[in-house]
């Protein structure tokens, strides 16, 4: 029996597929997440019930903060809340996926792990558009005013910038155990929300130097600057830059861990 | 007992390289040697099975095979090719034991889901179908039994047409039936040339669907032959018998026996290995005066221990 008779002719292109989209791997990860009624829930809910709950008071609707009412202050801010929910969960999703045995069922396949983290960050974007997406309609249509490219340009802001948050759902989501590492993260988004001033303002003291350290700061205050007209200042930039860092490295190297042979 | 019908290494008989080629394998954890100086060559359209004892060092092997692990010293060798490189072109799959499933997905979603990672694979519904679950494509993973599960794993395995499938414990939790008509997909699968390698615990499995057995324990290769000549190796009987006074001759009788492998005696009860019991009891009723005639079967485990035993003793 020669090698020749057993294999049976069929020329196939064996070259692995190359780039980073994978088409019918975005759509299957965008209906698993549909399809996940705790994640829609948590995220497309929850900022727009807290914004009805916090940002329609009518003193607030009449109330500037430069190019935009409070009302629309607290929009972008539950907005920003809500992109950095679901981001982060979107990221964290890889916890659950090693937890079951996927990412090593992935490896007995051609998918490059780039291309599974970036269809994993890409769900999360999609996810964090749809969370921007609710809190704006709702917002809009309970007395939020502005300069509507002020309003635009806060909003937008809002969604690329929880690209940051899907660095860290991956970072948490590789280096926690835990099958629900929603469950932890959830509080802590909530209290890092609190923090960098996205519930209630944060005045001043010493609790308020604290806040601009925590990654949530940096992020609000750029994401509020078209709506208030103010610069952003230099601290902001640093706290996302470092932040950013912090988390696509941290990400980066357990990826790299999960992914090495032992 | 001596069983050293080690099959030589087969040559490919075309200009091809081997389907699987190990050599000088070794992996320790800790101080644990999983895998202890394993060389296997298997011949493109081979059906083998590896089969041990839990902890015999199996899936460490596997692994290695597979590109998952690394190995302290030795080479892995797929078609010629680096186990990765092996992967990423869809030559060899592999079904694994447990796990690797998305429960959230259905069976046909994440065959689908498989299929976009392959630049070319056969079509979703021609894996489904020959796998035997085209009827739950609809049904999600969480809600699928054990086998079903399984032979999940095993469509997916088809995906990119490998030359090589590598299976371990394909049928753990499965009941008779599910067991069935796994093999028989398997089988039928196998037929159109395909080099398989399963490992599995049951000797049965190993005799019913291997054309070769290599049999592990403690991390080495104890044996690794045809089934027959293992299934025979473990399908041997212990004939005891009381039997005073034996003589020289009386067990140069016994050892005359077509099937006999070892004749011992302990005081006055006579031990006598078999692969024919009938041939040893007709002898000792009609032509001793032995009494209190036992027949026991020699277990599979009975087996392992034996040649682990005599390797590790000629080893030393």
């Amino acid at each position: 029996m020669s090698a020749a008779a057993i294999t049976t002719v069929r020329p196939v292109d064996r070259t692995p597929r190359t780039g980073l989209l994978n088409g019918p791997f975005l759509t299957i990860e965008l209906r698993r997440l549909l399809r996940n009624r705790r994640t829609v829930i948590f995220t497309l809910i929850m900022p727009p019930v807290f914004f009805l709950i916090f940002g329609t008071a009518d003193m607030y609707t009449t109330q500037s903060v430069g190019n935009g009412n409070v009302t629309a202050f607290i929009m972008v801010s539950m907005a920003l809340y809500g992109a950095m929910l679901a981001t982060t969960s979107g990221g964290a999703s890889v916890s659950v996926e090693r937890s079951q045995g996927w990412t090593r069922q992935l490896r007995l396949t051609p998918l490059r792990p780039s291309t599974y983290v970036f269809t994993k960050v890409l769900v999360a974007m999609v996810m964090g558009l749809a969370a921007v997406v609710v809190v704006a309609i709702v917002g809009l249509a309970s007395g939020a005013t502005g300069d509507a490219g002020a309003l635009a340009a806060s909003l937008g802001l809002a969604w690329v910038g929880s690209v940051v948050f899907a660095a860290f759902g991956l970072f948490m989501g590789y280096l926690l155990p835990a099958e629900n590492v929603m469950q932890i993260l959830g509080p802590v988004l909530a209290l890092l929300a609190f923090a960098g001033g996205l519930f209630v303002p944060l005045g001043d003291g010493l609790f308020a130097d604290i806040a601009k350290m925590v990654p949530t700061y940096g992020l609000a205050e750029i994401v509020r600057a078209p709506l208030t007209g103010e610069t952003p200042s230099i601290w902001a930039v640093v706290n996302v830059v470092g932040w950013a860092a912090v988390f696509v490295g941290g990400a980066a190297w357990r990826f790299r861990r999960d992914t090495a042979r032992v | 007992m001596t069983f050293t019908d080690t099959l030589p290494t087969p040559a490919p008989a075309g200009p091809g390289p081997l389907a699987i080629d190990l050599r000088g394998l070794h992996k320790s954890f800790g101080t644990v040697r999983a895998v202890d100086g394993i060389d296997l060559a298997i011949a493109p359209g081979e059906v083998v099975a590896f089969l041990g004892p839990n902890g015999a060092g199996k899936t460490t092997t596997i692994d290695m095979l597979l590109g998952l692990a690394r190995p302290d010293s030795g080479s892995v060798s797929v078609l010629g090719l680096d186990p990765n490189r092996a992967i990423a072109e869809g030559r060899v799959s592999a079904v694994m034991q447990s796990g690797g499933l998305l429960k959230d997905l259905t069976v046909g979603e994440t065959v689908e889901l498989t299929a976009s990672f392959f630049r070319a694979s056969r079509s979703v519904g021609e894996v489904l179908a020959r796998a035997g679950i085209a009827d739950i494509a609809d049904r999600k993973v969480g809600k699928c039994s054990g086998g079903q599960q399984q032979r999940l794993r095993f469509a997916l395995a088809l995906l990119p047409d490998p030359d090589v499938i590598v299976l371990d414990e394909p049928t753990t939790g499965m009941d008779v039936e599910g067991r069935r008509d796994f093999w028989t997909a398997l089988r039928t699968d196998a037929s159109r040339g395909r080099t398989i390698l399963f490992a599995t615990h049951y000797l049965e499995e190993a005799d019913a669907y291997a054309d070769r057995i290599v049999l592990v324990s403690h991390g080495r290769i104890v044996a690794d032959g045809s089934a027959a000549q293992v299934k025979n190796l473990a399908s041997g009987r212990l004939v005891t018998a009381t039997l005073p006074d034996v003589t020289v001759a009386q067990t140069a009788a016994l050892e005359a026996i077509p099937g006999v492998q070892s004749v011992e005696l302990r005081k006055d009860r006579l031990l006598v290995r078999t692969s024919d019991s009938d041939g040893v009891a007709r002898h000792l009723l009609t032509a001793t005066a032995a009494s209190d005639i036992e027949i026991t079967a020699r277990g599979l485990e009975d087996a392992f221990l034996a040649l682990t035993g005599d390797t590790q003793g000629s080893a030393a």
